[in-house]
């Protein structure tokens, strides 16, 4: 479904990615992990076209998306979530769900309905401010605007930033019940274990580069993964 | 230290001394913009105007002041206790909103009522120019820069350029620039509004469609740099502009369509009653914009640009639209003040007029419509008072002094303006209830 080949990320004269390869096949849920400053919010970044590859090539069902801007994936089909929640914060819960239908033409009051059905503590506040929402709540809109946008592919950059133990699997079952509606999902996470848990394969990234990929469950207990975490040589 | 800070007494006392110090500053024997430290100067005993009521010594005059300050002060923080309350408002259902719709129509068709009638009510011939030139156009214009800075988010400090361009566009139509006019021979002033109106946009789009780009304090310096570049050409370019000169006599609006002939002639009063209807268009057009899509969009592209653009909304394609908006009525505005006034001249357009368009939007409530329209009134009011009956010891370069002055006590008092969006207001109160 999304296939990298050789993509290279340059800040300037820094080269952020050196040429990474990867790619995730329809139904999957795939998760990118390492530790802070590995390139993994680059890699999103490139993905969702807020930053274009220097060279290599990003296609998405077929189609080569290297170049794509930003505001033009989501009718491509492809939602992000983006790091640190970035709700529209004086709008509220309703408004900042019909912005994410904003790409789509035609009414869109059945989806936002299907929204609340799917997370109704959303409904209880629709008429709150996204400001005035608990961390987990901002996830929770976060998801389901990008959800707005119908995506095949959902992207989410570091969905469990910031949230309670507790609201982090909440949020991870999300993710779950996401993928069993039928979209297909990436994303990028510290919480090793966690992203694990619901995830079919990762990839492990390590300064800029895709060090390691393995199946989820064989990665929950591959002692090269702590050792990246730990900044130990894999 | 830091119980001390939050103590509200102490506050209170804070706030009313930096506001002591703004009227001793104010109220010195010649404070002005040549000599600004000169307020300090003075010794107590030394005599100043109070309001321009009396004239008294300075000690006194600064007793009564601080007490006003203070008065105001304590008021303000005992109003501030009830926003809990307007909140709840704010976030009323649309239908309890909607039964105060008669309430509110009856408000308007008032406003208009006295807007139709103000000519017959202000007879002093100073107030009946002032009414067209100076606060009718001043609304036009702060409604127009309200799309860019208040909707989209966007600080143009170039605004004037528009403007200028829309004077100079009307002069080049109807003949008076020494360019040959635009259709080979001169039209009527109002073939100069679609084609003002039409290249202020071009010239919004093509300043707008690179400069964009850049956010925040760039933009603000690029617009600045475009608004001197007009004057600069204004002041130039002799065979296309007429250089400092400025133009040609300009004729005046004129109506002949068969046995129905009228001319706008010399009186200020016809010209108000044009700028009116034109005005109420332009209201009605910006209400709707900003309860659209469009103003929807730009709510937010001003909040979260990153998150606007995750969600498919191209936000360069949107502040162009915003800056061509704004451009388009401040276009017209320049027809109207050219035609009005019969001349252009390059030195009207300065960097001053400008920041006095962005006081006005920044003063009313940036992002409300009616707020902007009434602060524009307001503003625009007080200086033309201060022009034709200055209290004594008031001089006119001291102006910009006492608007600076009036802008530190709104910052302090209504942070979002004299009359704040919806928007903004809950904004306020949030960072109020955080602070608490």
């Amino acid at each position: 479904m999304l296939k990298v080949e050789n993509a290279i990320v340059r800040y300037g004269a820094i080269e952020a990615l050196h040429a990474i390869s990867f790619e995730v096949n329809q139904g999957e849920v795939v998760a990118l992990l390492g530790a802070n400053g590995a390139g993994k919010s680059t890699t999103l970044r490139m993905l969702s076209g807020l930053h274009s590859a220097w060279s290599g090539s990003v296609t998405f069902e077929g189609v080569d998306i290297t170049n794509e801007k930003a505001h033009d994936m989501v009718s491509r089909g492809i939602g992000l979530v983006p790091e640190g929640r970035r709700i529209f914060p004086q709008m509220t819960v309703e408004e900042n769900l019909e912005m994410g239908a904003f790409a789509r033409s035609g009414s869109f009051h059945d989806e936002i309905e299907e929204q609340y059905a799917k997370f109704p503590i959303l409904k209880e506040r629709r008429k709150q401010l996204g400001a005035n929402l608990s961390g987990g709540e901002q996830q929770m809109l976060a998801i389901s605007r990008a959800l707005m946008g119908k995506p095949r592919l959902l992207l989410l950059d570091e969905p469990s930033m910031g949230l309670a133990p507790m609201i982090i699997e909440q949020i991870f079952e999300i993710i779950g019940q996401i993928r069993e509606a039928g979209t297909t999902v990436f994303v990028v996470e510290q919480n090793a274990t966690q992203a694990l848990q619901i995830a079919d394969r990762g990839y492990v990234m390590e300064n800029g580069k895709i060090v390691f990929s393995d199946s989820a469950k064989n990665l929950l207990v591959d002692p090269r993964v702590r050792a990246v975490y730990l900044g130990e040589s894999a | 230290m830091k119980s001390l800070l939050t103590n509200k007494w102490l506050k209170s006392f804070g706030i009313t001394a930096t506001l002591m110090v703004i009227i001793c500053f104010m109220t010195g024997p010649s404070g002005s913009n040549t000599d600004p430290v000169a307020g300090f100067s003075g010794s107590l005993f030394n005599s100043a105007p109070f309001l321009g009521l009396f004239i008294t010594r300075r000690w006194v005059v600064f007793l009564l002041f601080a007490l006003i300050a203070f008065v105001v002060q304590q008021g303000w923080q005992a109003y501030g206790r009830q926003v809990k309350v307007r909140y709840a408002k704010v976030m009323a259902t649309p239908r309890e909103l909607k039964s105060k719709r008669p309430v509110r129509l009856g408000t308007y068709g008032a406003l208009l009522l006295l807007a139709l009638l103000l000519p017959h009510l202000v007879t002093d011939p100073f107030w009946q120019v002032a009414m067209v030139q100076q606060i009718a156009v001043y609304v036009l214009l702060a409604l127009g820069l309200n799309v860019v800075v208040g909707f989209a988010g966007l600080l143009d400090l170039g605004f004037v350029a528009f403007y200028a361009i829309g004077a100079y566009a009307t002069a080049w139509v109807v003949g008076s620039l020494p360019l040959p006019p635009l259709f080979g021979h001169a039209l009527n002033n109002f073939w100069a509004i679609p084609i003002a109106i039409l290249i202020a946009m071009a010239a919004g789009i093509i300043l707008g469609t690179p400069t964009l780009r850049l956010r925040g304090d760039y933009l603000a310096i690029v617009t600045l740099g475009f608004g001197e570049i007009i004057t600069l050409f204004a002041n130039n370019l002799n065979g296309i502009t007429g250089g400092p000169q400025g133009s040609r006599i300009i004729p005046h609006f004129h109506l002949s369509l068969g046995p129905l002939k009228y001319v706008w002639g010399n009186g200020p009063i016809p010209y108000y009653y044009l700028i009116l209807g034109f005005l109420i268009l332009f209201l009605v057009g910006f209400s709707f914009l900003e309860h659209s899509r469009v103003g929807r969009t730009w709510t937010a592209i001003r909040e979260d640009e990153v998150a606007a653009e995750s969600l498919g909304i191209n936000p360069l394609k949107y502040k162009v639209m915003a800056f061509a908006i704004g451009a388009a009525s401040a276009g017209f505005s320049g027809v109207m003040t050219a035609s009005q006034q019969n001349f252009v001249f390059p030195t009207t357009f300065s960097l001053f007029f400008s920041i006095n368009i962005l006081v006005l939007v920044i003063f009313g409530g940036l992002g409300s419509i009616r707020g902007v329209v009434f602060g524009a009134i307001v503003v625009q009011t007080i200086t033309m008072y201060l022009l034709h009956s200055p209290p004594s010891g008031y001089q006119p370069a001291d102006l910009y002094m006492y608007i600076g002055a009036m802008l530190v006590g709104m910052m302090i008092f209504r942070p979002a303006g004299l009359l704040p969006a919806t928007r903004r207001k809950r904004e306020i109160v949030q960072l109020r209830e955080e602070a608490q």
